[in-house]
């Protein structure tokens, strides 16, 4: 299926949920209301023209100035075809649906999230920090992120 | 090491000091603590392999810091791991010796400035008695820092443990 025609079809059932596209980029993306995206993913998985039924990658981004926005890569290893969905948050309320439910690679991949970036997945299951110690300070991945002067009393500055 | 020199010939009897004795023991049994923690530690295992072999110096590793008398810090300390490291340091029983391998855990080695997950050099949380440099270094490089502390043990008294002086 081409871009256009997923597109479409994500319209005729989500309608308002679907917010902008760009679908000339180099790969076509679509963005979608961060409190819809689980329904917005089992209908790409489970429609039987789509079957989208991997997710090659979750990321974060952080947009500066503007707002938090995690980008999903979906490939479709019956169909052979790709999206890529974006759902942007505000930065000072980062609160995204989750789509563990849907693919079972985005656990460990929205604690990525969660940990670097502050984005809160919705429904996780077991949404806890993954690389740094529980009791870190901060997201460090956020532009805005400044490296602590000490954790737990040792010294992290150069 | 002057302990053999003292010997009698033809006969069983060594005449030595029991500070010359413990420090030849101390030396010739450095217990190593067996973990690895990034690129360095696969130099570490090199080191270990049959082509350079490390237990010709007596540094056997073993998995339980209370039966280790030496810890090799091999690679990036994170300071998730520092509060580990620190820990497994109290564990390890006196007298106990810290080689501190490649710049990561000398200084920080390549993420000085933009590791905002890094421990800036490992002497920030325990005593380090040998820094070996390198990135990563060379298995030479680390049995080089084990003869150091050879050295430097021969050299310690009883009353004073010199890796603080």
């Amino acid at each position: 299926m081409t871009p256009q025609e997923i597109l479409d079809q994500l319209r005729a059932n989500f309608g308002e949920a679907i917010l902008e596209s760009k679908l000339d980029a180099p790969q076509p993306w679509i963005s979608v209301a961060p409190n819809r995206t689980k329904d917005i993913c089992f209908f790409l998985r489970d429609t039987a023209s789509l079957q989208f039924d991997y997710l090659m990658c979750l990321s974060s981004v952080d947009n500066k100035d503007k707002q938090l926005s995690v980008v999903y890569h979906v490939w479709s290893t019956t169909q052979k075809h790709k999206i890529v969905l974006k759902a942007f948050c505000p930065r000072d309320n980062a609160h995204i649906q989750s789509v563990s439910s849907v693919w079972g690679t985005a656990d460990w991949h929205e604690r990525e999230a969660f940990d670097m970036m502050g984005i809160v997945f919705d429904e996780h299951p077991d949404l806890r920090r993954i690389l740094c110690p529980d009791d870190y300070p901060g997201n460090p991945l956020r532009k805005d992120f400044k490296v602590p002067e000490f954790y737990q009393g040792i010294k992290v500055p150069y | 090491m002057g302990l053999l020199d003292k010997q009698f010939n033809n006969s069983n009897v060594i005449l030595t000091s029991v500070e010359d004795l413990l420090k030849w023991a101390r030396l010739s049994s450095l217990f190593q603590m067996q973990f690895g923690l990034a690129c360095c530690a696969i130099e570490m295992m090199a080191a270990s392999a049959s082509n350079f072999d490390i237990m010709r110096f007596g540094v056997i590793p073993r998995a339980t810091p209370r039966q280790t008398d030496l810890m090799i810090v091999a690679g990036t300390v994170t300071l998730k791991m520092a509060t580990r490291i620190k820990r497994l340091y109290d564990q390890m029983s006196e007298p106990r010796y810290v080689i501190s391998m490649g710049s990561c855990s000398n200084c920080g080695g390549p993420y000085w400035e933009h590791g905002y997950h890094v421990l800036k050099g490992v002497d920030r949380v325990i005593p380090v008695d040998v820094y070996v440099p390198g990135c990563p270094p060379r298995p030479e490089a680390l049995l080089e820092g084990i003869i150091k502390l050879q050295e430097k043990i021969r050299n310690e008294t009883l009353v004073k443990k010199s890796a603080y002086a």
